[in-house]
């Protein structure tokens, strides 16, 4: 083994970048794809299929297919819709997961092993068993709002919003993290007098960064890209989302460039997202494996 | 050892109340909901009041039988054969329309048939269509659970070698993760096109043009095969992250250990490296089963079941009944199905996976 001469060494090099460049290749040429076609127009998107053109940037390129999106469909909507039932959702997932979790790991009390037995059953159960019977659910539930009092959550935020906000799994991080803390800070707060709320906000909270990271990005995941819930609870268009905003331009004539722009604009961004944190997202998934 | 400084009940349940009764709303009622809904005709909007029917539901998904069907013969008792010399059968709707002798038949379809010495075999169900969901669904986690398992493991060794630039390539192999796969499928469907498909390019390219191209999802023998493959190449990027953070537990110091005493890199994965992974594997091949079963978005965007029901699936039914058709009861009962198939695999893989004494 030891007897490895250094011109066979570079060779082996050079084959192993060849194999992890073409794997690269093989995971990134649909999204280059996307981003190159929704610069041209329809014919010469088509014609451009059957070459290394289809990957380039090449010909007749503009922002035609953009305008013409955002003329078709109100892609400003969709967005904001996404945008703001992401964000509430992760935001109140972060602060009910953790406080739930904060009184599992800290603060003893009846029933405590009996709710967390009952929560982390839940992990085996898959949303796509329960959406039939959650559809029904919610279209018969009350709901008091700023125009009175009306019944079922049928097209509206909340419908996206408030079902998604505790899950099993966000509590479950929040759990294992708050295990390794040392009790003994706790406890020493408790003795000075400190409140629960307190010690939650004071003592703990900002010790959690990196498992807020690691919950508010899957759950980020999770609520950018919802489709199934949305399509069948939500069909006015002014409460769509992007993932489901998509269908509007199947409905006339397919035009491809103009669903290449779309694709576009919902996805790079989270890309770009993703590439800049990228160490956070792969910690975060890793971490649903490690002590699982 | 309980602390008096740290019991509280009203403290205890005040923080743990509003995220426990999210839950408890939102997650168990709902399925326990299916479970009675599934005893029931329950309609989502209906005049009608709803009433308990028992296990109907499921009698009427899940009933399937084999029917033995013996060629035609002519007046002498000879076999009764066309210009092909092929049998001849009776059909089938002989047997389950309005057959005073066959009454358990009622109602039901051909789902498929065989050939048993001359007798003809002929499996009918009175729902074919949540057969072949049933059927195609298990096919995909079969498929899809140990290849991708497999894969995610083979990028994961290859990722976690030291390299200049490892990173760039482990953040590449990453990226489908973190696209919808709505958004994944839609580019997909340009990588399949019968027409101009990337893929029909790319193959026609490497022959030299003997490839003349195949509409992959329009044809019900490749159709679901190249749902799978997008699947795979979606995902594989998650486990493989999960096999890394796996093998990064592993202690240096074995591989060391078997680097002395000179083990082949086979042996070395054999007896140091996959030892280590027990409870990743079981996490991983866990996870991809209960993700393969909800299999749903690929086939909305991508085929509607189609061609020929040949990527039906048990989720993409349970929603085109519960919600497409409202018949909230219908898809419930399969939502039930689809959980005890769920549970029941993800029991025997931890069986499967036990440390054996």
């Amino acid at each position: 083994m030891a007897a490895i001469s250094s011109d066979n060494h570079g060779l082996r090099l050079v084959v192993r970048y060849a194999v992890l460049t073409l794997i690269a290749a093989i995971f990134i040429f649909p999204l280059v794809f996307m981003v190159m076609s929704s610069f041209k127009p329809d014919l010469q998107l088509l014609r451009d299929t059957s070459s290394f053109r289809a990957f380039l940037p090449v010909g007749d390129l503009s922002l035609d297919n953009y305008r013409d999106a955002f003329t078709r469909a109100p892609v400003a909507t969709f967005v904001f819709n996404s945008v703001l039932v992401t964000g509430l959702t992760v935001l109140l997932s972060l602060l009910f997961c953790s406080l739930a979790a904060f009184s599992f790991v800290f603060l003893n009390w009846t029933g405590r092993s009996v709710l967390l037995s009952v929560i982390l059953a839940t992990l085996i159960v898959p949303f796509e068993t329960i959406a039939i019977p959650l559809l029904l659910l919610v279209s018969k539930l009350p709901w008091i709002g700023l125009d009175g009092f009306q019944i079922g959550w049928l097209n509206s935020y909340r419908v996206q919003i408030i079902p998604w906000i505790a899950d099993g799994l966000t509590i479950f991080l929040f759990v294992q993290y708050f295990k390794d803390l040392p009790k003994e800070l706790i406890e020493a707060s408790r003795v000075e007098g400190a409140s629960w709320w307190q010690i939650y906000r004071k003592v703990v909270m900002p010790l959690s960064g990196p498992v807020l990271a690691t919950a508010a990005i899957l759950k980020f995941l999770v609520m950018y890209n919802q489709y199934l819930w949305p399509l069948i609870v939500v069909q006015q268009e002014s409460y769509r989302p992007v993932m489901v905003g998509l269908q509007y331009f199947f409905q006339l004539d397919t035009a491809w460039g103009e669903i290449m722009a779309y694709l576009t604009v919902i996805t790079v961004p989270v890309l770009a997202f993703y590439l800049v944190l990228q160490r956070a997202f792969i910690a975060s998934i890793a971490s649903t494996g490690v002590k699982g | 050892m309980t602390s008096k400084l740290t019991t509280s009940n009203r403290a205890g349940w005040g923080f743990a109340l509003p995220g426990f009764a999210l839950i408890a709303t939102f997650i168990v009622l709902p399925f326990i909901f299916a479970f009675w809904l599934s005893l029931t005709n329950q309609r989502l909007i209906s005049p009608n009041p709803t009433e308990f029917v028992g296990l109907d539901n499921y009698r009427s998904l899940l009933s399937i039988d084999v029917l033995s069907i013996e060629p035609e013969r002519d007046a002498a008792g000879a076999l009764v054969r066309d210009d092909d010399g092929a049998l001849s059968y009776p059909a089938v709707r002989g047997f389950t329309r309005n057959n005073p002798d066959y009454p358990q038949y009622a109602g039901m379809r051909e789902w498929f048939r065989w050939h048993w010495g001359d007798t003809a075999k002929v499996v009918i169900a009175t729902d074919v269509i949540f057969w072949k969901a049933l059927a195609n669904t298990l096919t995909f986690v079969l498929v899809v659970a140990p290849v991708q398992g497999a894969l995610a493991l083979g990028l994961a060794l290859l990722i976690n070698q030291r390299l200049r630039g490892i990173n760039f390539y482990r953040a590449v192999y990453f990226m489908p993760v973190v696209v919808s796969i709505v958004v994944v499928s839609l580019l997909w469907r340009f990588i399949y096109d019968g027409e101009d498909g990337l893929l029909n390019n790319l193959l026609s390219a490497l022959t030299f043009g003997a490839f003349t191209g195949m509409d992959w999802l329009g044809n019900p023998d490749t159709a679901l095969g190249s749902i799978m493959a997008m699947s795979i190449w979606q995902a594989v990027g998650f486990h493989m992250v999960i096999w890394l953070s796996g093998l990064q537990t592993i202690s240096p110091t074995l591989y060391e250990a078997s680097a002395i005493e000179g083990a082949s890199k086979w042996q070395t994965f054999r007896y140091v490296t996959w030892p280590g992974l027990r409870n990743t594997a079981v996490l991983v091949v866990i996870v991809i089963t209960m993700q393969a079963f909800a299999l749903f978005a690929q086939i909305d965007v991508m085929t509607n079941g189609g061609p020929l029901d040949s990527t039906q699936t048990v989720v993409f039914q349970a929603v085109e009944r519960g919600y497409g058709k409202q018949d909230i009861s219908g898809g419930s009962t399969i939502s039930v199905i689809l959980f005890v198939l769920v549970l029941t695999i993800s029991l025997i893989q931890r069986w499967l996976a036990r440390e054996k004494t």
